[in-house]
Formats: structure tokens, sequence, C-alpha cells
């Protein structure tokens, strides 16, 4: 109940500032035409396609690439939404109205986790209108289709819950924003060069820590347990820094 | 402890570090009561009334609020007080409408309640006419009453405003000040300022803070008789010889002043005005001015904080 009253401001917030509609615009203009140049690209190639033993399907030739490719868009977007989300309200000194309402820092940490959850949930709607309108011409993998799905909302929330974490940090929301950027592109192209590292344990913990690996072992198909866990034990443990950080502010030494 | 009392603050100390922000506080405030907290800038007014209302956390001492501890059940004990810090904690972006029906959900309003509870608050505050208007393009006078209204929206049983009659106009002062003592029938209110005669008019209690320690709680009532006046002054053409005025009865010192008037002291409740102006008259020494001094609380004020200065001065050396 609260947690929806303080999901919803913060969803109102967004919206009322011309931010979230130059976002959701921007966004989805790019997307539509990576999203028309996979379509372009695979019926120019349907022939040779069609040769192969193994035939890729619509699902495999443009909704992957397609998702893949907004995972890297969401990547630039969500530090810009995340920034402001504490930081602002430090600023602003609303933080005292909620820290003096009877709410635990859990509710308010996870109450503006979820209003951002469901801007980008709503974002990823509209993304999904894409490739559901293919199935005017043919028919989709839909277990494939829901396996990459799911990968890019877990990705999206992971990317939140380090932006709010960062924004709990300062109250300058470009620092937050910055300090976001590196800590994500850090934990993308952490495996870089894991290949290289003569020591295999640390190489493997490299990979392992990467989003990346477990976004593309998704986003194939492969619907693993144990990258649905490493996206939801990374959510918990920046919730649970983002909670700490509030409460720390409260014992201020 | 009292059992009635609204906000009991024991032993309450905070520090930052090595620096000593409040140290060893203890109050209590009982329900219909208007306290009214004075010191210095930097004295710990407002840390004291941030940790009352849980926004910091005390290095030492215990908070109850209608009897329940702060520090266990923060959120029971965080239902009971509204709060106005030193800045207005407003949302820019919202209407007085949005932004004060947003404060009654988190204060757990029922939901068939909201509209009239952001009714009245509205109406206690006057912000009737604006309540479609952004808070943003509002006056300062009209945020610090939005501000108060976030305060008050769920009837908390305390009320804590940090400086709340800052940037208004004489006339919102006159009008928040009566809804301060208003507030103060149903309520218990802890008040914080630096403009004296405002406590001396909406308080019924104050407390002296200064360098962290409460120096000074005592009744208005009992102020007011402190304050009443012990000297007169009087201003003479022809003034007579010191000890011919210490002959009037209850006059016990005579102190000659640099424009040339007098100062006469004398006991509490024993004025010798009338027996003044009656030797003036018949000796002819031409009477210009006799006015009682009153002792404001901006002596006793001044009075205690800077003796607390120099007392600390010499415990340092």
């Amino acid at each position: 109940m609260m947690l929806l009253t303080l999901a919803q401001r913060e969803l109102r917030t967004l919206f009322v500032s011309p931010m979230a509609w130059s976002i959701l615009a921007i966004t989805q203009l790019i997307l539509a035409f990576i999203f028309l140049a996979l379509v372009e690209g695979y019926i120019v190639n349907q022939p040779q396609l069609m040769m192969l033993e193994n035939v890729p399907g619509v699902t495999e030739r443009i909704i992957a690439p397609l998702y893949g490719a907004a995972a890297w868009i969401f990547m630039m977007v969500v530090p810009l939404l995340t920034m402001r989300i504490i930081s602002e309200e430090r600023r602003n000194h609303s933080l005292t109205l909620l820290l003096s309402a009877p709410l635990s820092m859990t509710e308010i940490i996870i109450g503006k986790f979820l209003g951002l959850m469901l801007f980008l949930l709503l974002m990823t709607s509209l993304l999904s209108l894409m490739p559901l309108s293919l199935l005017l011409a043919g028919h989709l993998d839909f277990g494939h289709f829901v396996s990459i799905l799911i990968a890019l909302l877990l990705l999206i929330a992971c990317f939140s819950a380090v932006g709010l974490y960062l924004s709990t940090l300062t109250t300058q929301p470009t620092v937050a924003a910055i300090g976001t950027y590196g800590a994500l592109l850090l934990l993308w192209i952490i495996d870089i060069g894991s290949n290289s590292v003569a020591n295999i344990e640390a190489s493997g913990l490299l990979s392992y820590l990467s989003m990346l690996r477990h976004f593309d072992a998704l986003a194939r198909g492969v619907f693993s347990s144990v990258d649905i866990v490493y996206f939801i034990l990374f959510v918990t443990v920046f919730l649970v820094l983002s909670i700490r950080r509030l409460d720390a502010d409260r014992l201020q030494h | 402890m009292n059992d009635t009392s609204l906000v009991s603050v024991q032993h309450l100390s905070r520090h930052y570090g090595s620096l000593t922000a409040v140290a060893d506080v203890s109050f209590e405030l009982a329900q219909g009561e208007v306290l009214g907290f004075l010191g210095p800038n930097g004295a710990g007014k407002s840390t004291t009334m941030q940790i009352i209302t849980g926004n910091l956390a005390p290095s030492i001492g215990h908070i109850r609020i209608c009897g329940i501890d702060l520090l266990e059940h923060p959120k029971l004990a965080k239902a009971e007080i509204g709060y106005l810090p030193e800045q207005p904690p407003l949302y820019r972006d919202l209407s007085v409408d949005e932004y004060l029906r947003f404060c009654a959900h988190l204060n757990r309003i029922s939901r068939d309640k909201i509209a009239s509870a952001v009714t009245q608050a509205k109406q206690r505050c006057g912000l009737e006419a604006v309540g479609n208007r952004l808070i943003n393009n509002l006056s300062k006078g009209y945020q610090q009453r939005v501000g108060i209204a976030q305060a008050i929206i769920h009837s908390p049983s305390v009320i804590v405003l940090d400086e709340p009659t800052v940037g208004l106009d004489p006339i919102q002062i006159r009008e928040i000040r009566s809804l301060i003592r208003e507030l103060g029938k149903e309520h218990g209110v802890i008040l914080s300022t630096h403009i004296l005669p405002e406590v001396q008019m909406t308080c019924d209690r104050v407390q002296i803070i200064s360098n962290g320690r409460l120096v000074f709680s005592d009744h208005i009532a009992n102020l007011n008789q402190q304050m009443d006046s012990t000297s007169l002054r009087l201003g003479l053409q022809h003034p007579p010889p010191e000890n011919q005025l210490l002959a009037i009865e209850g006059v016990t010192e005579v102190e000659k002043l640099d424009d040339g008037r007098l100062r006469i002291h004398h006991a509490r409740g024993n004025n010798p005005a009338s027996q003044l102006a009656e030797q003036a008259v018949t000796h002819g020494w031409g009477m210009l001015e006799l006015s009682p001094e009153h002792k404001t609380l901006e002596h006793i004020f001044v009075e205690i904080t800077t003796s607390e200065e120099v007392d600390e001065l010499a415990g340092v050396k």
C-alpha cells in the first residue's frame, strides 16, 4: 500500500517533467530504426538462410539482436533516470518529509525502486510491441521471446539498483549519473580480459561477474537458474546497500 | 517520568565526531502545552528537533513519544509527530492539493478521510485559494504555510516546528502565531525560534539552549513575574541630592544614567512612583519623565547565554 503510494509519486515526478517523455520518444525512435534495419536484413538474406541446415528463425535473427541493442540503450538511459531519485530529494530537503513520515527506510527505497521499474516496464512493453507486430506476417518462438524479455527486464532491474545506490551517495545528480555509467560499463565489460588472464580461477570469477555473460546466456534462450539467481542477488545487494546508506544518514557521526 | 507527557526526552546527547551538538538534554512536553525552544545560532536547537522527529539518531538518550520509544518503534512513534523542518520539505513540481494528498497518504490516513483532512489543513493554514497552484510558483510565505499544513494534516499529538515564521510578512506572522496557539490547545507543540517576542506571545514554557546544554527552563508566567519592573526611569530638571531620594520609602538604589536621568531601583511590589511624584511637586524638582523599566526576555536571554559562555571560557582556563 505504502509502496504503491511512493511508486506512484516517483512515476508522477518522472512524467511531470519533459524528461520521461523525451526519453520515451527518443529510445522508441532509435529502437524502431534498428528494428526496421533488422527486418530488412532478414528479408534480404532470407534466400541464403533457407539453404542452411538449421534454418534460423525470426526470433533468433531479429528479436535477439533488437533486445541486445535495447540493453545498450537502457544502459545509457537508466543512469539518467536514477540519478535524481535520492540525490535531488536531499538537495531540495524533501527527503525529510519521507524520513519523518511513519515509513521504514526499506519502504522508501523499495517504493522508489518500484516506481522506476514501472516506468522501465512501460518502456519495455512499448519496445515489445515491435516484435509482436511480426505476428501479422508469421509466427514467433514464444519460449525464446519470453526468455529474452525476462533477461532484459532483469538486466534493467540491475541497472536501476546500481543507479539508485549511487544516487543515495551524493547530493549531486550528475555525480550519481557519472558514477552509475562507470559502474555499469565496468560490470558489462569486466570479463574482457578473462581470456588472457593466466589464472583460470580469476578469469572464471571475472566472467561470472560480467552482466553481459548472464544476459547473453538468457538471450540465447538458455534459461539457466544460475543466471536468474545472479540477477536477483545483484539487485538485492544494491537495494540493501541503498537502505543501509539511507539509514547511515540518521546515524552519521 | 510522567505518564501523561506527550514527549519525554531523557539525557539526550549527540556527538559529531569530537563536536558535541547536544549534551545531556532532558525535558517533557505535556498535552496542551506550547514549548518554546530558544537559543543562539548553532546552539543545538535544530539538532534536538531532528532527533525528536527521528531524522537523526541520538548518541545517548531516550525519547518517548506518547509513551512509545522512538528508537524501538520508529514507525509508531513517527505517526504521532508532525514536523516542519527549517527548510520546508516540499515537492515544488506538485500543486498544493496534490502535495497535501501525498502527505496524507504517507501518514496512512484512510482513503475516505483524505479529502476532508486536506481541506481542513488548507483551511487552518489559509491555503484555500491556492490549492491548484504549483508550490514552485508560491511566495515564500505561502510555501511556509504549506509546510505547516503538511505537519498538521494527520492531526498528530506532537507538532514540532523549526522556526515557522521565518520569511513571513507581519500579518502572516500574526496568523501563524494564533494558529500555533490554537494548535497548542489540542496538541503539544514544540517551537524553535530566535524571535524572542514570539516566545512570549505564543508559548507556555520556555527552554533556553546554549552550547548544546539546557540552561533555562521555566513557565512563561513565572518569567513574566521575573520581568516585572524593579526600576523606574526618572527625569528631573533640578535633581536633589541622592540621600533625599533614598529616603523615600521603597527606593533601594539610585543610579545616574549617562543622559542625566536617574534610574531608581526599588523592591518588587513596592513601587515608589506616586511618592516620587508627590515629592517632586512639593520640592519643585521639575519632573520631566517617570516611567517603569521592563526587563525583557531579551535581557534574560542575553544574561543566560553570555554568562554561560563566560563560565565555559573560565572552565577552559
